[in-house]
């Protein structure tokens, strides 16, 4: 149940793009067609999902205060947690690879239809922002870092296929001159962003 | 790239015909989070200027060097290591705004204007160029990002730097600070709206469609 709650929390209520703008960059760039939304917003489901728990497992055992216990009990005492930056993006980097990897070899249709996403996720805010999030919160238990990373991903997939679908709609309409593209993708997330905050509460 | 660049173009352009965020779009994600207050924003605005001027500077002297296929990885470390250094600095000497910032320090190592400048113009230029380009670019950063806080800031809470500036007649006579400006929602229509102004003043910044 505990479980649950935190999934819908993740995509609803602090949704990686309306409560924290995480992966904007990509967010604004990507979504002018529904399709390279859907492409891109399961890539970072997918990545995501990975990572965080990766790097739960490297926080809990690696970096925290007195993490390192298990090798040594004179090692109680080392704090690595300076370094976490450093090691969350080189595995963020290196899972991407890896899972490129994957899928080129076990899926190869998904693989054309993610095709030059994939790389790019390495320097998407969303996927660091997840770690970190991951390392605030303090879970307890791997179950939690996998539901929490599958649950912002998929948020952030929300987000995206809704934000392309209006924009795709959008180009029937005379927007004013100085607000084309950019500016009114703004006013249309901000707007999104309110109508998200209508599940702020709901609990499980 | 090998034309010659004036000194004050590299700071002056991104200031505003060339800005990071308005213009370019990169580095939206931690623009819109940390402008509820003043001086988080300035705080994140010079942690920003700090990294990508210096982060051009060491990828421009080894831009000879790093070969090509594993440049992105040799940048987010070089990025990493200064965000390290910024965080710790920011945690020893200012640890409220620091606490304020959480998350958000971190993110400035896939800050997309950090990544942005280093593959656009530190790979391909001097040193000292690539450094007033990272100042240019940081500080066009920073000035968007005061400019929505200032509002956010002014309209939402009353207060600046967390000084009350709205003075209590105001109040009395039924002013109320409107606690929409403080939601993560009215960033992005801030931003919108910045975007909107800045265009109509300059039209040749509109896109084309």
């Amino acid at each position: 149940m505990e479980l649950w709650n935190l999934f819908i929390r993740s995509i609803f209520i602090e949704n990686m793009v309306f409560a924290f703008f995480l992966g904007m960059c990509s967010y604004l760039a990507v979504s002018k067609k529904v399709k390279t939304a859907v492409g891109l917003g399961a890539a970072v489901v997918f990545v995501l999902a990975i990572t965080v728990p990766v790097n739960f497992l490297i926080d809990k055992y690696l970096l925290q205060p007195g993490a390192l216990k298990w090798l040594d009990p004179s090692f109680a005492t080392v704090d690595l947690s300076f370094l976490s930056f450093i090691m969350f993006i080189a595995v963020i980097a290196a899972m991407v690879q890896l899972v490129e990897m994957f899928v080129e070899r076990f899926a190869p249709a998904l693989y054309s239809s993610l095709g030059i996403f994939l790389p790019l996720i390495a320097v998407n805010c969303a996927i660091l922002g997840g770690s970190l999030f991951m390392q605030q919160k303090e879970f307890t238990q791997v179950s939690e870092a996998v539901v929490y990373g599958l649950g912002s991903g998929i948020g952030w997939l929300i987000a995206i296929v809704l934000l392309a679908a209006v924009r795709e709609k959008i180009s029937y309409s005379n927007v004013p001159a100085p607000l084309r593209g950019l500016g009114i993708t703004f006013i249309i997330t901000g707007l999104m962003a309110i109508a998200f905050m209508a599940f702020m509460g709901i609990k499980i | 790239m090998a034309k010659k660049h004036k000194w004050q173009d590299l700071i002056k352009d991104p200031l505003n015909e060339n800005n990071p965020i308005t213009v370019q779009v990169l580095g939206i994600c931690s623009a819109l989070a940390i402008t509820v207050k003043l001086m988080p924003a300035i705080v994140m605005s010079l942690s920003v200027l700090v990294v990508v001027a210096f982060s051009n500077v060491i990828v421009s002297l080894m831009r000879n060097y790093i070969p090509n296929r594993i440049r992105i990885i040799v940048q987010l470390l070089v990025v990493a290591t200064l965000v390290i250094l910024v965080d710790q600095i920011l945690k020893a000497f200012a640890y409220d705004v620091s606490k304020e910032l959480s998350v958000f320090v971190g993110l400035i190592i896939t800050n997309c204007i950090v990544m942005g400048r280093l593959e656009a113009f530190a790979l391909a230029n001097k040193p000292w160029d690539s450094f007033l380009d990272g100042i240019g670019n940081g500080a066009g950063y920073g000035l968007v990002l005061i400019i929505v806080a200032f509002f956010r800031e002014l309209l939402g809470s009353g207060t600046l730097f967390d000084i009350k500036v709205i003075p209590q007649w105001v109040y009395d006579h039924g002013y109320v600070n409107n606690a929409m400006m403080l939601l993560p929602a009215m960033a992005l229509i801030t931003v919108g709206i910045f975007i909107w102004v800045q265009r109509s003043m300059f039209p040749q910044l509109t896109e084309k469609e």
